[in-house]
């Protein structure tokens, strides 16, 4: 900030300097300050500070720091949680980018109409609450539900078949949940692509599945990865997803926080489960980041040459 | 390019009703006379008229809208002034502040929901509407600062300066010429916070009390509890106001591009 407190002549092209024309835009930038530090900053040092507090019983705990809370995952029975949730919130991830971005692909291919058609029937589900939809799942899946009854009715089973409460409906809900995301980050990219680069390629004799993989999947990777942020980040967390679909069977992380935090009262060790899921959830995305970028400079410099 | 292959049509059909089934089943059954979700025995209003004296859930359904209306407005306050002031300055630390104004975004919900309820607590906030707003608004504010930045990366600041130097005032430049630029991202940044504040129930779990409850943390005691019928009404209603928005920004939209 230093450099704009020198009083200054006029710039050697004979402007203004920027020092006057910057000044009112300082108020401007408080509110989002204020956010920053009480909301951001506050809370999270709060909590890693929380994660190093020893913990006293009934919801209390004492500032005498220890190392105890982070010691404690490593008992098989959080070090288990811990890695079964991530498995799923990769397995999620992975299937959610299988199914979406074809659909999001696809979808660009539409005529322009039949795109915000499309766009439309993408966005309309969020009108209604997500839970809500969770509980039309129930009400589908359930063994005396829709699906039971008509796989019953058509003779197909003998009897009703146990769809919910187990790890694949857990699954299936996070990919119910995350997919609209996937989908329009995908389209958004794919929508840009410059078709006469395909074209070209394809007269320059590429077959579609080379043009595919050297031009328009390249061109789509900032898709995907925005994609897979906004898939992978809430997978770690939405303990109600295995909740209301895995009835309680499969404890995640996020269950765990959560109970911590209300009914076992022990705040630090939450506060230390929350800074490693952090940790582990930034060191994922930023590596995937790496890949990412360095996919599409490779193909890009085989695009060159 | 004309594709012959039909999968990707199938495809798209396929995916998309089975996106639809759940909330079919929610419609449907919120026409069902039964109390239970497991039989259909007849067409019935029933549930529509319990919903309106369940007064619980209607105010569950306002506090919803209120804190939706609260946060946005903050935010889009608060992230349209903080994108210009990013925009117009060149401090080293923008880039910084920028970066950790967006980390509610890239938190996951979970652990940002137990570290306002730790925090607000050391800070003895009162829980209720105040602790929901702010952190509704915490994770609101990046939206539109996203979407206002991206706009303002993207505009001609040129415009401004050519207000500027025919004479009109700062403010006046900023008002008549900026603001109308940067609307659209304004509109869109608080639509989307609008909608992921009023579908919130992570975050609002932790910092709700019990006498400020909103729809989806309602819900979410009657999941655990027992759903009772109305909730589908009420769902079903907000889906049809929902579809008739769109439907009607479809039509506008249109309209337009035709003139």
């Amino acid at each position: 900030m230093g450099r704009h407190m020198i009083a200054g002549d006029l710039n050697d092209d004979g402007t203004v300097p920027k020092r006057r024309k910057t000044s009112p835009y300082i108020a401007a930038l408080i509110p989002l300050y204020l956010v920053m530090i009480l909301l951001v900053i506050g809370p999270l040092v709060y909590t890693v500070m929380l994660s190093f507090a020893t913990n006293v019983g009934n919801g209390g705990f004492s500032w005498k720091l220890t190392v105890e809370n982070y010691r404690r995952m490593i008992d098989p029975v959080y070090r288990v949680t811990f890695l079964k949730s991530i498995q799923l919130a990769f397995l999620s991830t992975l299937l959610i980018s299988l199914i979406g971005y074809p659909f999001g692909y696809w979808m660009s291919r539409l005529s322009k109409k039949w795109k915000k058609i499309m766009i439309l029937l993408v966005v309309i589900p969020f009108g209604v609450n997500s839970l809500i939809r969770y509980y039309g799942i129930i009400i589908l899946l359930q063994s005396k539900g829709v699906l039971n009854w008509l796989l019953l009715k058509l003779h197909l089973i003998e009897e009703p078949i146990k769809f919910l409460y187990n790890y694949s409906t857990v699954l299936a809900g996070m990919v119910y949940g995350l997919l609209p995301f996937m989908i329009l980050s995908v389209y958004s990219s794919a929508e840009k692509i410059d078709w006469t680069l395909v074209e070209a390629s394809r007269d320059l004799g590429a077959t579609k599945t080379e043009a595919f993989f050297s031009i328009i999947f390249p061109l789509t990777i900032p898709g995907l990865f925005s994609g897979v942020i906004l898939s992978f980040v809430p997978s770690m967390g939405l303990f109600f997803v295995s909740e209301i679909l895995g009835g309680n069977k499969i404890v995640l992380v996020g269950s765990l926080i959560q109970d911590q935090m209300t009914r076992g009262g022990n705040w630090p060790f939450a506060a230390a489960i929350a800074v490693l899921l952090t940790i582990v959830t930034s060191v994922l995305l930023i590596a995937s980041a790496r890949i990412s970028q360095l996919q599409g400079e490779t193909r890009k410099g085989n695009n060159l040459i | 390019m004309k594709r012959k292959s039909k999968f990707p049509i199938i495809y798209l059909i396929l995916i998309t009703l089975i996106n639809y089934l759940p909330i079919l089943v929610v419609v449907v059954f919120s026409f069902n006379s039964s109390k239970l979700s497991t039989v259909w025995s007849s067409f019935s209003l029933r549930w529509y008229e319990k919903l309106f004296s369940n007064h619980r859930l209607m105010e569950s359904f306002f506090n919803s809208i209120l804190l939706g209306l609260a946060s946005t407005g903050l935010s889009a306050v608060i992230g349209t002034l903080g994108a210009v002031g990013l925009a117009k300055t060149n401090y080293r630390t923008n880039k910084l502040v920028a970066y950790l104004s967006t980390l509610p975004l890239m938190i996951p919900e979970i652990i940002l929901g137990m570290t306002y309820l730790a925090f607000f607590s050391i800070l003895s906030i009162p829980f209720g509407f105040l602790t929901l707003l702010l952190a509704h608004t915490a994770f609101c504010v990046p939206y539109v600062l996203m979407m206002v930045s991206a706009r303002l990366v993207g505009m001609d600041q040129s415009l401004e300066d050519a207000a500027l130097d025919l004479g009109a005032s700062r403010k006046r430049a900023f008002w008549d010429v900026t603001m109308p630029m940067l609307s659209p991202a304004i509109i869109s940044g608080s639509v989307l916070a609008f909608a992921m504040s009023f579908d919130d129930v992570v975050i609002s779990l932790f910092v709700n009390s019990p006498y400020f409850n909103t729809l989806p943390t309602r819900v979410y005691t009657q999941l655990k509890t027992g759903v009772t019928p109305d909730i589908n009404a009420l769902c079903t209603l907000m889906l049809l106001f929902m579809i008739i928005v769109m439907v009607f920004y479809f039509i506008i939209s249109e309209r337009r591009k035709k003139r």
